[in-house]
């Protein structure tokens, strides 16, 4: 047992990490998938659409032959419409509403369609938006996030100059650095932050972390508000013995490498165990799959009722040869000689819902152990807490408090994403700073 | 099994599906390639004095994702010389003997020349004769095809000469690029017209290409009005032949029926509204002489299912049905009705009804499906919901007569009863 890199031939690589979720390979294909849909009034499609981007009107727009219209309309409502259409767990939101479901026939492929004009006006820049003349007034965002990009294409919309602060070296956040590879690429990260910022009035201003380089003090000082779309920061510690053994890996610094490093250079185990079940899990089990690991066993502590990720997703992993071990938490990581060598799980059983109403999970005192070489946690993203912790900003367990839809308890400073939901999908962290612009053009309007 | 055999105007043909004049019957290759597919029997391309036609010359009308809701063409009658024509009908005639063979025909404009041609046709063989009083494009400039079902008067004439020395039966085919049809048929049928064919195609623009700014079909940077047809046009060709089969001057005729017809349903409501058989084109062209498998098989089954044994057990059986609107009953009412179980949420009823029609649906807002219900008191029954509803079966019309008694139009006015006060 090992964990090594460069397991497969490029051709290999290129194989097991290509689109997840093609592309239509034919304009035709998209017109006759856009004049299927049936063109719904209020349509349930757009209402579980977190930033209501207008589905069926993009749709028929598509079928009537304004591509570019189409495009505007994705855009208008979702800045980051394009990666949203490889990323979305559509399954659960748009798509699953589709009315098509309740006829047991296939719903509207919507996250293909949109990617279908999205990615041609990003491919052919087309200059769907003009931003009004500069005001003059200077906002401030951190975080080149979806939250803060989304806020800051809002705001340069209305004239307003906006500085993004990036702790990164490249722009993008979750999207950049915590996607799998076979959902978007690093190129394609790029091109949609270019896309974004090309109407003008943006700019982003790299490595540039709060509360290192930056502090909030000067940014209050120096910009009539301030956006915080800091997001969350690295996956959750188990707090088991074993933690610091090598071979344990964060899920999210792991998919990283694997797209800012190229596939051959991630090193990946023979025998990987991931614990979590939401989406990032899925990625890293899959992707550990796809370097080449002969076996990725995935460990939750509920059932596969209660698991976060969508149906669609648990799919994936298990078509990609990917077990799963239901109702078992990790006890305790073996290792030998500073690697991994054994994982120690908890049988665990079901017991009352929580507040939320997921039942929770408690352990049976029984254990099983697990002979792996690699361990990668996938449990959730902690919230930057110490940092919030040192501000005046309030907030619960690192997750910033915010009152009407963005204002958070310091006047001028605002707030959305992740950074105050704890970390949900990109989409809603778009939302969230369309919110955060909604906000900060109100407060700007009343000095 | 129903027997499909037809026998319009004593013309035999095992099914009464023929194929009309144009470019599938323009030469031998084609009809034998028709004949082993199937087809009746064909109306040969229109002879006449012979023509040259040109480059790019059909163009069609795509609706929502659909290809070739209608079809348009600028070819005129036959391009190949008449001794070719005529030695080719014969010789199909001697592999396919059970077929029906009618010659369409186009003469110039004198009697002598129809005399000519007719004389010339009949004495090589075939079956019947079709006047092509139709063509809307090409010929209609000379004076001939449309121009000719357009005037009573010039139709009758021509019909006359024709009948001097016509020997086989006349069908006379109709244009219906005029306000009526009845006029020119009668003209025709009181000249000795044998049967009535129609409709023929209809004057049309199909569209313009957006970036050229050329309508279509392009022919070297112009463009013609050209005769419209397919399943567009279906709807048109039924009333017009009702037409014909309601006016005590026609209604004995035979009529052969030609419009859109793509399925055995299409063809099946042409013979309901009087039709003896039915002529296709474009269906045809669009999927090639196979799709005669279906045509007969459909028919042939729904006639089973209704228990016909042949054509004519159905034919003209839904003519009464069609009215003057002064004589619908103005106490059958209808409401609309939402099956709930049916609904998908789409919401299509409610809008249209909404924005368009009488708002007498009611919206409970849900998440993320709506619920939709029908206020029966503001609902007029006018069909609307049912037709937009993507759902079959779910949105039924039910009837809630206003009264138990007919009651017309003109009986409601000579009661003084009330109308709508808002």
């Amino acid at each position: 047992m090992a964990i090594e890199t460069n397991r497969l031939s490029q051709e290999d690589y290129l194989e097991l990490f290509s689109d997840l979720h093609p592309p239509f390979e034919h304009d035709e294909g998209a017109m006759i998938e856009a004049n299927r849909c049936i063109n719904c009034f209020d349509a349930p499609c757009t209402k579980l659409c977190p930033a209501k981007i207008d589905v069926p009107h993009f749709i028929k727009q598509i079928s009537s032959g304004n591509i570019k219209g189409s495009a505007r309309t994705i855009f208008s409502s979702n800045v980051m419409g394009a990666g949203c259409s490889k990323v979305c767990p559509v399954e659960k939101l748009c798509e699953g509403a589709c009315v098509f479901n309740l006829l047991k026939e296939e719903p509207i492929q919507i996250a293909k369609l949109q990617r279908y004009s999205s990615e041609r006006a990003m491919k052919e820049q087309w200059r769907l938006f003009e931003r009004k003349a500069s005001t003059g007034k200077k906002v401030a965002v951190v975080g080149a996030g979806p939250a803060g990009l989304a806020c800051a294409h809002a705001l340069a919309l209305e004239g307003i100059d906006v500085d993004i602060y990036e702790k990164e070296e490249k722009a993008g956040g979750l999207m950049t650095y915590g996607i799998a590879a076979y959902k978007v690429t690093p190129e394609f990260c790029r091109d949609e932050v270019d896309f974004i910022i090309s109407i003008g009035g943006i700019e982003i201003h790299l490595n540039k972390e709060l509360g290192k380089d930056i502090s909030l003090a000067e940014l209050r000082e120096q910009y009539s508000a301030v956006f915080l779309g800091i997001g969350v920061g690295m996956t959750r510690k188990l707090g088991i013995p074993g933690e610091e053994l090598e071979g344990v890996v964060d899920a999210i610094s792991f998919i990283y490498d694997l797209r800012a490093n190229g596939y051959s250079a991630v090193p990946v185990g023979d025998r990987v165990a991931v614990i979590g079940m939401g989406m990032t899990a899925i990625d890293a089990a899959t992707q550990s799959k796809r370097l080449g690991a002969k076996e990725v066993t995935m460990i939750y502590r509920r059932s596969r009722k209660e698991k976060p990720c969508t149906e669609a997703q648990l799919k994936v992993a298990l078509l990609d040869g990917c077990s799963i071990i239901w109702l078992a938490s990790p006890e305790e990581i073996i290792g030998e000689n500073g690697h991994v060598k054994r994982l120690i799980c908890h049988k665990m059983k079901l017991g009352w819902p929580d507040p939320a109403g997921r039942r929770v999970a408690v352990e049976t005192g029984e254990t099983f152990a697990l002979e792996v070489d690699m361990v990668i946690k996938a449990t959730g993203q902690i919230p930057y807490e110490a940092l919030l912790n040192g501000s005046s900003i309030r907030n619960r367990g690192g997750k910033i408090v915010i009152g009407g839809c963005a204002e958070t308890n310091i006047p001028g400073v605002f707030a959305g994403g992740d950074a105050v939901n704890g970390g949900k999908e990109v989409v809603d962290a778009v939302q969230a700073g369309k919110y955060g612009a909604e906000a900060i053009l109100a407060y700007l309007t009343s000095l | 099994m129903a027997n499909l055999q037809s026998a319009f105007l004593g013309i035999k043909s095992p099914n009464p599906f023929w194929l009309a004049s144009g470019p599938p019957t323009d030469k031998k290759i084609n009809v034998l390639r028709a004949f082993e597919a199937g087809w009746g029997g064909v109306v040969w391309k229109t002879l006449g004095t012979q023509v040259k036609n040109v480059s790019s010359r059909y163009s069609s009308l795509n609706f929502t994702g659909r290809k070739i809701a209608g079809f348009n063409n600028i070819e005129l009658i036959s391009d190949r010389p008449l001794e070719i024509n005529l030695q080719e009908i014969r010789e199909v005639m001697r592999l396919f003997p059970d077929r029906a063979m009618v010659v369409s025909l186009m003469a110039d404009n004198d009697r002598v020349s129809w005399h000519e041609l007719v004389k010339r046709v009949q004495d090589n063989g075939a079956h019947g004769l079709e006047l092509n009083f139709g063509c809307p494009h090409g010929m209609v400039e000379r004076g001939m095809g449309a121009t000719v079902g357009q005037d009573p008067d010039i139709a009758r004439m021509i019909v006359e000469w024709v009948m001097e020395v016509a020997v086989l039966p006349v069908i006379t085919k109709l244009t219906p690029n005029v306000h009526s049809v009845v006029p020119v048929g009668k003209a025709v049928v009181e000249a000795g017209s044998h049967g009535l064919s129609l409709i023929n195609t209809i004057q049309s623009v199909t569209g313009i290409d957006l970036d050229t700014l050329i309508p279509n079909p392009n022919v070297g940077g112009h463009s013609a009005f050209g005769g419209y047809c397919g399943p567009a046009v279906k709807p048109i060709a039924l009333k017009f032949i009702t037409t014909l089969a309601q006016d005590e001057a026609t209604c004995r005729t035979p009529i052969s029926g030609i419009g859109g017809i793509t399925t055995w349903k299409d063809a099946v409501e042409f013979i309901l509204l009087g039709a003896g058989n039915v002529q296709i084109c474009t269906a045809a062209m669009l999927g090639g002489f196979r799709i005669i498998r279906d045509l007969c098989d459909g028919m042939n089954n729904w006639m089973d299912e209704k228990g016909y044994s042949t054509i004519d057990d159905f034919r003209g059986l839904s003519v009464p049905h069609l009215t003057r609107w002064e004589e619908l009953d103005l106490n059958f009412h209808v409401v609309a009705d939402i099956s709930q179980d049916k609904c998908i949420h789409c919401g299509l009823c409610y809008i249209t009804c909404e924005d368009t029609s009488h708002q007498a649906i009611s919206k409970e807002d849900g998440f993320p499906y709506n619920t939709y219900k029908i206020k029966e008191e503001e609902c007029v029954g006018c069909n609307l919901c049912k037709i937009v509803c993507p759902v079959d079966g779910c949105i039924a019309m039910k009837e809630q007569r206003k009264g138990a008694e007919y009651l017309n139009w003109k009986e409601f006015q000579e009661r003084g009863l009330p109308l709508s006060d808002h």
